[in-house]
């Protein structure tokens, strides 16, 4: 595997499975009292993002840290792109200066792939406008993994903005490919255009979808969806598709909350459901780390002896 | 005098094998067997049929000069078989006066094709004020358009369309409801919403066709509609037809060959607007080609440089060539005979555009010797670095297709002499 665009990349779940088992290493590595090992040392990855992300970026520059990897940042709002340089000339120039690994964020759908048709390097898509953001499908997978055993078999019901939203469409592709039975919740508003092709079922009510399932997976509901004519109000969208106080009394006991993050407390969860111990959104982030040093590690150390690193 | 030797000519009165002979006027001086002359041109095993009429090419002179000229878009609609164009008023300035229609006709003057400029409808295609369509009328102007966008006011149509009737012009449509469309970079449809990227409804262009249909119920003006990419659409001009209104309509080549899963690439080169649709709508503007329902094959030939289309897929124009691909395209995947697809690329579209006294007319005598000279059966792959036009922006590079342009001359000049040309 050359780069990790696309969910689809890892080709089914035996791909995604290999990341995840990968994964526990460097779970156990990161446990350690000096969490760091020699993969890639010598090896440079870049971080290109032309949109904002603090916890996307902070976590894939610890796991190259720990990987031994060094790091540059390139970042937009300060740089030549604010002069007016193409994103062509700008990856063509990071390249010349030597690097193995671009991890991309950029508000364009599709463009890790036309920065992957441009350079030698690997390219990492670390979130690409609506449309994919893989490492988080993999950290979720190794989370849902993590407490329940196994991804095969769950009932996972994701709700609220999907039409907008990358994190859903990664999801939905590993979840499924795992062997998970996925349920999208969500006004029709927030929902895509099509869902032909999506091997998904689809609920306009998150009552009836709430004891059902094994994991309820919210995502962010942003305040510009109001002045676009697609919700009346947050306050309506909290009525019907929040995670209230009350709505959590109809989860199984086993049931997981999970949240790509930054949570909106009050909107898509209640402030004291974030807390409780079923919700997993530290989890998450925790084996965030882990997965990314798994994925640098596969598409940028190849060639290094695991075992040896890891001491394993 | 140059004598077209040992072709079938083929115009909208039927076939026959014959030469065609040219005087030193650019007009046919006879036509017939036997004909001979000091200059022969050979055109054995091909087709002599009328010179192919584009009713929607962008030249992007003046103001996008980087992107094509008037003299590299006229070369490349030469080598596409193509005598006339129709020059679209999106330019910078825009065609929306007297002044700028000269310019572009002055440039038009040494092109390798007869120029046509089309007139903006409204003052900078803005959609606000209407454009002085007397005066660019004056300077033998025949379709007017806002093109790149449509007029979205309805009221401002319904005065565009009565002010036209009186002028004996021909509104031209660009049919996308703004309001539907905004944000959206591709049809809106399976492929969207898998590749994340925001989708242009089909309803955003059926709704003005609709509208349009109507307006032009209401005023009795005639009412031509652009690059139809939709079966809904089409259905509905089908049905106006049929409903005895004065409407007629063109489809792209990109519009017959190509769906919406191609953007699955994000390549920009496939971006383009209206959007690539789905494989039920290709089929659809198929059937409107062989059922009359649509009359013409347009280009849209939308040239853009390099640094345009090497973006992301949202940010990139959208835009691509056609001038240099249509005849082989319609040849290759259309089912129809050759005089069918010559109707739809010279003798229709002429009418269209007014310009059936010069173009597309019968091969005859004293008719203009504007010509092209086809061979149906050869075939060539499309390489973009070797078209004429100033851009690249071509989604067919690499693809072999079918039916060649030898020779085209424009009022006698053979400015394309097997494939290549002339100056």
């Amino acid at each position: 595997m050359k780069h990790l665009l696309s969910v689809e990349d890892l080709g089914g779940s035996d791909g995604i499975n290999e990341v995840l088992d990968l994964t526990d290493s460097f779970v156990e590595v990161s446990e350690r009292q000096i969490p760091k090992v020699p993969a890639l040392r010598g090896k440079t990855v870049v971080w290109l993002f032309y949109e904002d992300s603090t916890r996307t970026r902070l976590s894939f520059e610890q796991a190259a840290k720990r990987l031994s990897a060094d790091t540059m940042n390139f970042s937009v709002s300060t740089s030549s792109v604010k002069k007016g340089e193409s994103l062509r000339d700008t990856v063509l120039t990071i390249e010349a200066m030597g690097v193995d690994c671009i991890v991309v964020r950029h508000a364009s759908a599709g463009a890790p792939w036309r920065i992957a048709s441009w350079v030698d390097a690997s390219v990492i898509n670390a979130g690409d406008g609506w449309h994919e953001h893989p490492t988080q499908a993999l950290l979720d997978s190794y989370t849902i993994r993590q407490h329940l055993g196994s991804v095969d078999g769950t009932r996972i019901a994701i709700v609220g903005d999907i039409k907008h939203s990358r994190v859903a469409r990664s999801d939905v592709l590993a979840f499924t490919a795992l062997g998970a039975d996925v349920t999208l919740v969500a006004p029709p508003t927030l929902l895509p255009a099509s869902l032909d092709g999506w091997p998904v079922s689809v609920s306009y009510d998150l009552d009836a979808v709430l004891p059902k399932c094994d994991v309820v997976y919210l995502l962010r509901m942003q305040r510009e969806r109001m002045t676009e004519a697609l919700i009346p109000s947050l306050r309506e969208y909290t009525a019907s598709y929040g995670l209230t106080r009350r709505r959590v009394d109809l989860l199984d006991e086993r049931t997981l909350v999970m949240h790509p993050g930054p949570m909106n407390r009050g909107v898509e969860i209640a402030a004291e459901v974030a807390d409780l111990p079923r919700s997993v959104v530290v989890d998450q982030v925790r084996n965030g780390v882990a997965v990314r040093m798994a994925v640098l590690y596969l598409l940028v150390g190849s060639g290094v002896d695991l075992r040896r690193v890891t001491g394993a | 005098m140059i004598v077209v030797k040992g072709g079938r000519v083929v115009d909208a009165t039927g076939e026959r094998a014959a030469d065609v002979l040219i005087d030193d006027d650019g007009r046919i001086a006879a036509v017939g067997p036997d004909l001979s002359s000091a200059r022969v041109i050979d055109a054995g095993r091909c087709v002599v049929a009328p010179g192919l009429v584009d009713l929607h090419t962008h030249l992007r002179e003046p103001g996008r000069e980087e992107s094509e000229t008037v003299e590299t878009g006229s070369r490349a609609a030469a080598l596409g078989g193509f005598t006339a164009v129709v020059a679209m008023p999106n330019t910078e300035p825009a065609i929306d006066s007297a002044a700028v229609v000269r310019d572009v006709l002055e440039l038009g003057r040494k092109a390798l094709c007869d120029v046509h400029a089309s007139g903006a409808i409204t003052v900078e295609r803005a959609g606000d004020q209407l454009a002085p369509m007397a005066e660019m009328a004056a300077l033998g102007v025949r379709l007017f358009t806002d093109d790149g966008n449509g007029v979205q006011d309805n009221r401002l149509m319904r005065r565009a369309l009565e002010y036209a009737s009186g002028l004996g012009v021909t509104l031209a449509q660009h049919c996308e409801d703004e309001s539907l469309s905004a944000g959206g970079h591709m049809h809106e449809g399976e492929w969207s919403s898998r590749l994340g990227i925001p989708g242009i409804p089909s309803e955003a262009e059926e709704l003005m066709v609709m509208r349009d249909i109507a307006l032009a119920r209401l005023t009795g003006a005639r009412i031509h509609f652009q690059h139809l990419s939709t079966d809904g659409a089409i259905a509905m001009v089908r049905a106006a037809k049929a409903g005895g209104l004065a409407v007629t309509a063109e489809a792209t080549t990109h519009h017959f060959t190509l769906t919406d899963e191609c953007c699955a690439s994000y390549d920009p080169v496939f971006k383009v607007n209206p959007p690539l649709r789905t494989a039920a709508d290709v089929a659809a503007v198929k059937v409107g080609l062989s059922d009359g329902a649509l009359d013409a094959i347009a280009t849209d030939h939308a040239p853009h440089a390099q640094e345009l289309k090497e973006q992301t897929f949202d940010e990139a124009p959208p835009g691509m060539l056609g001038l240099e691909t249509a005849l082989a395209l319609a040849i290759t995947e259309l089912d129809l005979d050759l005089a069918a697809i010559l109707a739809l690329l010279s003798w229709r579209p002429a009418v269209i555009a007014g310009l059936s006294e010069l173009h597309g007319g019968p091969i005859e005598e004293g008719r203009p010797a504007s010509l092209c000279v086809i061979d149906p059966t050869a075939t060539w792959t499309v390489d973009a670095a070797m078209l004429a036009s100033r851009s690249r922006n071509t989604p067919y590079a690499g693809r072999t297709l079918t039916g060649r342009v030898r020779h085209t001359f424009l009022w006698g000049e053979p400015v394309v002499l097997d494939g290549e040309a002339q100056r």
